[in-house]
């Protein structure tokens, strides 16, 4: 399977961890709101994307993969690390489809209902997300593999 | 103030329901999506057209279009610099907040004026 969802990983994530997350995405969200009233929506709206909770997300995980390591009796600051940096270019892919999000909503407010606008740019976003993950993983992988793509096959190499 | 400490919970908790699935989905690449996930602007959009109109909120949106390209290029520099495991997620996550800082408010200033 290409993609798992795993319930039971979300036992290995502390509570407190998930408030972090609270705390941070209550702020900015609080905090957008604020900028847009004192600066107006042209700046407001630049910190709807504002990464405010990646740098909490990365770090958990990389201290859970250092925690792993740990358990064998390694040293996981390399492992954890290099998880993040991971983790980071699937939300580099992510960003595309936000962007995406932001161009429906912006065409599609002041045309239909806002829980309308707001299911179709979120469809949009996983959809593009999606895509463009396939994509680079299929591209990754023909660049570290020697076994030829279907594509290979089809053009004979 | 009400309006603030609204936004503060509904954020909060779409940023947290975000959050969960992110740490159930394997590979981490994929639950790397998420990070990039419109939390945020889910919470702040629906809110805004209640208070200020859809107009409003559409110019909020167009203005997201720049952020999430900065977002872009703090992303892949983020990737980049940690996949060489020099140092910590948190440092480098952190100080590169200034990258994205500058990209979106010099892009902001170069396309809307």
């Amino acid at each position: 399977m290409l993609v798992k969802f795993e319930p039971g990983e979300i036992r290995d994530t502390r509570w407190y961890e998930y408030a972090t997350r609270f705390l941070f995405g209550g702020l900015i969200t609080a905090a957008a709101g604020l900028i847009a009233q004192r600066f107006g929506p042209a700046v407001g709206g630049l910190f709807l994307a504002f990464p405010a909770i990646f740098p909490a997300s990365a770090s958990l995980i990389e201290k859970h993969e250092k925690e792993k390591k740990a358990q064998f009796g390694f040293d996981g600051t390399k492992r954890g690390r290099v998880a993040a940096g991971v983790d980071a270019a699937g939300a580099a892919m992510g960003t595309i489809g936000l962007m995406v999000f932001a161009v429906v909503s912006w065409k599609l407010l002041p045309q239909l209902p806002t829980w309308l606008t707001l299911f179709i740019a979120t469809l949009a976003w996983a959809g593009t997300a999606a895509a463009a993950w396939m994509i680079c993983r299929r591209r990754w992988r023909e660049r570290h593999s020697g076994v030829p793509t279907q594509k290979h096959k089809e053009l004979g190499a | 103030m009400a309006e603030i400490i609204l936004r503060f919970f509904v954020g909060g908790t779409v940023v947290c329901v975000f959050a969960v699935f992110a740490d159930a989905l394997k590979p981490k690449s994929f639950a790397g999506l998420l990070g990039a996930a419109p939390s945020v602007a889910l919470a702040t959009l629906s809110l805004t057209v209640w208070k200020k109109g859809s107009t409003y909120a559409a110019t909020e949106a167009e203005s997201m279009i720049l952020g999430a390209a900065a977002f872009f290029v703090y992303a892949a520099v983020v990737s980049s610099i940690l996949r060489s495991a020099r140092w910590s997620a948190l440092s480098v996550t952190g100080g590169s907040l200034v990258l994205w800082l500058a990209c979106a408010f010099a892009l902001r200033y170069a396309v809307l004026g």
